[in-house]
């Protein structure tokens, strides 16, 4: 048996959160989601959670795991001794135990734009937008991108100021001004080269260490903030090279 | 059934979280001997531009203990600081040849050689080969 203290709230009975201790079998290949959907089966029919795939591509199931930011379906109980820990997503409000309220994320995400732009729509008929195996290398690594969130988690600038565009919206913006079909760079930089865009980062760098497909924002936000210095300094000290 | 979403307050426990957080922290206090430094490097050019007398007096004031002290704590600091940043360096310039990017190794490498170089050169410019 392992034991799980896990943080609860009910928005409709408590004034705060307060941690609950469940036990639960400690088999060799449950996760932190196996042993939530045991007691949501077994123990306790109330405890709410957020979950899809179980296998670590749908992004629902983020949640700290003895402080760190986790997909509980990527979390193997086997990895962990004594007490586990399970609260819901730092940085976020808590809608209720482990559901955090993520409207402020999906309101970013949109705002970065990060769709195709492309410079010439063309038609149907006229074919797809082609591209060579090194255009497609540019930028791959940032689409692997799930929306799971835990960069935010993990990202101390984005608690402390919460108007950061923060890693993941810019990572997905960046990977679609590193596309060679896109020509939607200009229309992205209002958001991302604000004050609480990329220049609110300091380079942390958690935001990397804890992606669970391994993307790269925190290299991402840099790779912006280059961008954006170029841009300025062709505007101040070069402006004829503006088209 | 009514929403009232909690919104859990921030303290600066976050630096304790985990041991990444203090190795930031550490780089970013680093700042403050690399700003240090500077402003005595700022403090030996007005003394020089005082006069021999100004500058002899300047040179035996960095020989006290604490004028010591100070140089070998903030050498310690200054070289965290480059290490660190120069080891992030391949994040923020990839570069791609081809298909693939050059190994980190590489970029962060680059840097390590231009400021070999430059220190070299700082110090045959200060007479010392």
């Amino acid at each position: 048996m392992t034991e799980l203290s896990i943080l609860r709230y009910n928005p409709e009975t408590d004034d705060q959160p307060r941690f609950q201790s469940y036990e639960v079998p400690c088999r060799e290949d449950w996760v932190v989601l196996d042993a939530l959907n045991y007691i949501k089966e077994n123990l306790d029919p109330t405890l709410s959670y957020r979950w899809s795939c179980h296998m670590a591509v749908c992004g629902s199931c983020g949640m700290m795991i003895n402080q760190e930011p986790k997909l509980a379906c990527k979390a193997f109980l086997r990895d962990y001794q004594g007490l586990i820990r399970v609260e819901p997503l730092r940085h976020f409000p808590i809608e209720r135990d482990l559901v955090t309220v993520i409207d402020d994320f999906m309101a970013k995400l949109s705002r970065v734009r990060p769709y195709l732009i492309p410079k010439d729509v063309k038609a149907l008929e006229a074919g797809e937008y082609r591209q060579t195996p090194a255009e497609l290398k540019r930028f791959k690594q940032y689409s692997m991108c799930i929306n799971c969130m835990l960069c935010y988690a993990a990202c101390p600038e984005y608690g402390l100021i919460p108007k950061y565009i923060g890693p993941a919206a810019i990572a997905l913006a960046h990977r679609w001004n590193q596309d060679s079909r896109d020509a939607g760079r200009e229309e992205r930089q209002e958001a991302l080269a604000a004050k609480e865009g990329a220049w609110e980062c300091s380079f942390v760098g958690a935001c990397s260490e804890v992606c669970p497909e391994h993307v790269d924002p925190a290299g991402a936000i840099q790779q912006v903030k280059i961008r954006s210095t170029v841009d300025w300094y062709q505007e101040h000290l070069m402006p004829w090279l503006k088209k | 059934m009514s929403r009232r979403p909690y919104e859990r307050p921030i303290t600066s426990e976050w630096i304790f979280r985990h041991p990444r957080y203090v190795r930031y922290m550490v780089r970013e206090f680093s700042c403050l001997f690399i700003g240090g430094y500077a402003l005595l490097m700022v403090v030996g050019l007005e003394r020089l531009s005082q006069g021999p007398a100004a500058w002899e007096s300047f040179l035996q004031a960095l020989q006290a203990p604490a004028s010591i002290g100070f140089h070998i704590v903030a050498l310690a600091f200054s070289l965290y600081h480059s290490v660190t940043w120069f080891n992030l360096t391949p994040k923020a310039l990839p570069v791609q040849v081809g298909e693939e990017f050059l190994p980190d190794g590489v970029i962060a490498g680059a840097h390590y050689a231009a400021w070999v170089g430059l220190s070299i050169g700082l110090l045959w410019m200060a007479g010392v080969f």
